[in-house]
């Protein structure tokens, strides 16, 4: 009898996940329905909200699942909270079903258990993915190993007024000098902001002769020797910048504000068609258009994952089905919604789901394919970890 | 209400010490300060905290004693004051985004004299929002401060007798604004003294105002706590809960530095009274004041105009002084998803406030049917949850509240709110309740009326318009929180300020004009009502309209 007391409270959990075992995709739509998921997202995009209410909607009528958006300004808060929920002991209904994450984020809970799965690999629609092709099943040099399910592409580009500046520039020494030579009119998210960690990241990897050490862990050996045409080429561009990198811009798309009001020229993005739909929601000027570098920039992308406590777990796997069906990948393709990059492979689709994206307009500011050039890889997560840190004690208290 | 404030600080004095039991650390250990002076941002946001709290209350208690000793009576006084009042229910983040919107480089205030006037194509780079000394931040705080100040102070006039004085006064020479303050003010600052030490407090460790309009390189220290409690890394919590400690001391010494002011103050200004000038700029002075007071109010509502044309906005580049078009489509875009923050603000706020109201009117009642009498002790206390900084003591009962494994969610915002609420709405109806004639009741009673039957039926519906104002109030300050609701809701809950604060940072006009507006409207209506509400139950009483 104690014995079998034991068991059963070792089952116990092990009985909870197995409901929502994505092996038995009939079963889990069974038990989505009627479920609540809360996706903690990134907010701080417009046209991205806009996306996922949309996403709301169709999941509600499909399957009977509420989708709440919990709109994070940034997403370490859901670590945080997952983190602190294990350690007050709530393994059961945790306040997150999902998250949109990559990096070091997910670095980090994959590394303290804190996710569900893997699920990613069985999900219907994971047939469609183009899995050789994009870089989905590694996060910044991270295996995925089915514990995030991807639903978008994203490469760095630079969105610039062609009013004020015309020619792409082509590395990262060519904005270098074309802000000094204009000083005022460029600046970057401020880190941690990830698209200000990504600016960093881009540099870096742009400015350094071979790159391929930072797809290894960085060490306290190599880490200064390697980081110190960084911080070169940092002092010499933070004086040009925009209010004398006195202040910076939170986020990305507040970047796309200061555009329109004509006070800086040039800002990066992790979005190729970001640049179109902002035009299209007339926060940017039509005469806006985008550049990649010559080396290529950084590309990576987008997942899901869910936590290990969901109380929700068939709804958020059936919320991640969604995300990569071409339905959904179609729209969140198109660049008057949000142009995002798919992650389906085109030869994997039924004719009439292509056509849907072979209908699709690229859009005014949007590269295509092969404009877009070769993507550079993402540097392991901890560079971009010290990186961050150590931009905040050089710049991010200077005075 | 008390509790919830000790159980804050206490929340945040164990982990600032090192003992943090959810994160398996266990103190005492001093590591956690140890950790906030590595940080090389720490001397300047201590120094932004003090001066923008500092700058911030003196400037705007300065604009009101001023307005008031040179005005108050007269016509011009009036109509700044029938500005002011609806203003005040404007929450800050949305006079705020107005203020950052109206004299940002590329603001409208540059727009509308460019390329004309200035000849710039482009707006010129200066540090005009997030400068480093913080003084859009400050100028954000006064804009907000300035009317509330002046309707305690008008409050406390009421008391105070001033209008003989000064007639007194002025017969013997004196300068209006002179006589005003060597007669009026001491006697009128007794009074508003606890107000001025909350809005000390309150500037001291704003942090959505500081978000919108303060610098961020580094941001003041109340910032910095908020972004120490959400880093993934849960060993931060301590660091943060050392920064709320060192807040709560900043706090404590500048109220200290505030009261030690104020006795020299008081020590010149008698050797100033007993010198006996008469005041030969009192106008100067009387004017100026007059212009910063109105162009206080007007940079508000500039500010809600500007976000009016931002929401109808279609692409609106500079120098342009107005969009290309005007369009529904912002509204279409945002608007929805405003009703559903709209729904979870209005039930907050209606359960709050009501609860405040019930607890207020009990009190009352129970002070007036047993003869009790609220000594002054009793209004510190009663204000004691708004002079400890909110940023001290919220992150402590989220850390306990985990710790407990209690669930965050509305219910407990509601609570969080309600500790905010409370003294607004008790001070806001305490003196219309206390001064009800209470010979009306002595009638009723002799008419064979129970006491309740006299608070029902005689004395509440007499008093319909000071409730509802209480309420509006009360409606107001729980639209317009943002800590604990970010805090205590966990994310969870959404509410208009959430929405509009979160958007900040992204920057894109239309939408936080859309949520600014939107906050404002839900603020602002229910004060509508208190006025409309009472001329129409009492339209053919009209003894009672103002009652």
């Amino acid at each position: 009898m104690k014995h079998l007391a034991v068991l059963a409270a070792m089952l116990a959990p092990v009985s909870a996940l197995a409901d929502a075992d994505p092996a038995d995709w009939d079963a889990v739509i069974a038990e989505a329905e009627g479920q609540t998921v809360y996706w903690n997202a990134w907010g701080g995009s417009t046209t991205t909200n806009d996306f996922i209410a949309w996403v709301g909607d169709r999941v509600a009528a499909d399957y009977g699942v509420t989708l709440e958006h919990v709109k994070l300004t940034d997403t370490a808060d859901a670590v945080t909270r997952v983190l602190s929920e294990k350690q007050a002991g709530e393994d059961e209904d945790g306040a997150i079903d999902m998250i949109w994450i990559n990096g070091a984020n997910f670095a980090a809970m994959k590394e303290a258990d804190l996710l569900f799965g893997p699920y990613a690999e069985q999900l219907p629609n994971w047939a469609f993915v183009d899995a050789e092709g994009k870089t989905v099943q590694t996060d910044f040099t991270v295996p995925v190993e089915g514990y995030e399910s991807p639903w978008a592409m994203a490469q760095v580009v630079f969105i610039h007024d062609t009013s004020d500046l015309a020619a792409p520039l082509g590395s990262m020494n060519a904005i270098l000098d074309w802000s000094a030579a204009n000083p005022g009119r460029f600046t970057y998210p401020q880190p941690p902001d990830f698209l200000g960690t990504t600016f960093l990241k881009q540099a870096l990897v742009d400015l350094l002769d071979d790159p391929s050490v930072l797809a290894a862990p960085a060490t306290d050996d190599n880490y200064d020797a390697v980081t110190a045409p960084l911080w070169a080429f940092l002092d010499d561009l933070t004086p040009t910048l925009w209010r004398e990198g006195r202040a910076y811009p939170a986020t990305g798309p507040a970047q796309l504000q200061l555009i329109a009001d004509g006070e800086v020229d040039l800002a990066i993005s992790f979005s190729p068609g970001e640049a179109t739909a902002a035009i299209a929601n007339n926060q940017l000027p039509p005469s806006v258009r985008t550049f990649v570098l010559d080396k290529g920039t950084i590309g990576n992308a987008s997942f899901v994952a869910i936590p290990y406590n969901s109380g929700s777990t068939a709804g958020a796997m059936v919320v991640a089905n969604f995300l990569m069906s071409p339905e959904a990948q179609a729209r969140a393709q198109d660049p008057e919604i949000l142009g995002y990059g798919t992650v389906l492979n085109m030869d994997a689709l039924p004719a009439e789901d292509r056509a849907a994206f072979d209908a699709l307009e690229l859009g005014v500011a949007t590269l295509s394919p092969a404009e877009l050039g070769s993507v550079q890889a993402e540097p392991h997560p901890s560079w971009m970890t010290r990186i961050a840190d150590d931009w905040m004690q050089r710049y991010g208290v200077a005075q | 209400m008390l509790g919830p404030v000790v159980a804050g600080l206490l929340g945040t004095v164990l982990p600032a010490f090192g003992h943090l039991p959810a994160a398996g650390l266990t103190g005492p250990s001093l590591d956690p300060f140890r950790d906030l002076l590595t940080w090389g941002g720490l001397p300047r946001a201590m120094i932004l905290s003090v001066t923008t709290g500092l700058l911030a209350t003196s400037i705007s208690l300065l604009i009101v004693v001023l307005l008031t000793a040179g005005w108050s009576g007269t016509r011009a006084f009036h109509a700044v004051e029938r500005l002011l009042s609806p203003l005040l229910s404007v929450p800050h983040a949305a006079a705020a985004f107005g203020l950052a919107f109206l004299i940002a480089p590329s603001g409208w205030l540059s727009r509308l004299v460019s390329p004309g006037v200035t000849g710039w194509d482009r707006p010129p780079d200066v540090l005009i929002i997030q400068d480093s000394w913080g003084l859009t931040m400050t100028a954000g705080l006064i804009i907000k401060e300035v009317p509330f100040l002046l309707l305690i102070t008008l409050a406390a006039l009421g008391q105070a007798d001033g209008r003989r004085s000064v007639t007194i006064a002025q017969a013997l020479g004196y300068g209006r604004v002179t006589g005003w303050l060597k007669t009026v003010l001491p006697r009128v600052y007794a009074q508003i003294r606890p107000p001025v030490y909350v809005v000390l407090a309150y500037s001291m460790s704003v942090v959505d105002v500081a978000v919108i309009l303060g610098p961020n390189t580094p941001p003041p220290l109340s910032v910095q706590i908020v972004k120490l409690m959400s880093d993934p890394d849960l060993a931060m919590r301590l660091e943060a809960a050392a920064a709320a400690l060192l807040q709560l001391a900043l706090v404590i010494g500048a109220l200290v530095f505030w009261r030690m002011g104020e006795v020299a103050i008081a020590a010149l200004g008698k050797r100033w009274v007993a010198r006996g000038a008469r005041g030969r700029f009192d106008p100067l002075v009387a004017r100026l004041a007059l212009g910063a007071g109105a162009g206080s109010a007007i940079a508000v509502l500039l500010g809600l105009v500007v976000l009016i044309i931002w929401s109808f906005a279609g692409f609106w580049g500079f120098p342009d002084a107005l969009p290309d078009g005007l369009t529904l489509r912002n509204w279409m875009r945002f608007g929805p998803g405003t009703m559903d923050a709209l729904l979870e603000t209005a039930l907050i706020a209606v359960t709050a406030a009501l609860v405040a109201l019930i607890l207020t009117i009990g009190c009352l009642e129970a002070e007036y049917r047993y003869g009790l009498s609220f000594s002054q002790r009793a209004v510190w206390l009663l204000y004691l949850p708004l002079l400890i900084p909110q940023t001290a003591f919220l992150p402590g009962l989220q850390t306990l509240m985990l710790n407990l494994g209690a669930d965050e969610g509305r219910l407990p915002v509601m609570l969080a709110h309600l500790v905010f609420v409370l003294p607004y709405v008790f001070l806001s109806l305490a003196d219309p309740f206390r001064a009800w004639d209470s010979r009306t009741g002595t009638i009723a009673a002799a008419l064979g009326a129970s006491p309740n039957g006299v608070l029902w039926r005689v004395r509440l519906p007499m008093l319909l318009r000071p409730i509802l104002t209480a309420l509006a109030v009360g409606l107001a300050v729980s639209v317009g929180q943002y800590l604990p609701t970010l805090l205590i809701g966990g994310g969870r809950v959404v509410t208009l300020t959430t929405e509009a604060v979160a958007l900040a940072s992204g920057g894109d006009r239309r939408a936080i004009a859309v949520y600014g507006l939107m906050q404002t409207g839900a603020a602002l209506v229910p004060f509508m009502l208190a006025l409309l509400i009472p001329a129409l139950v009492w339209r053919n009483r009209k003894g009672l309209r103002h009652g």
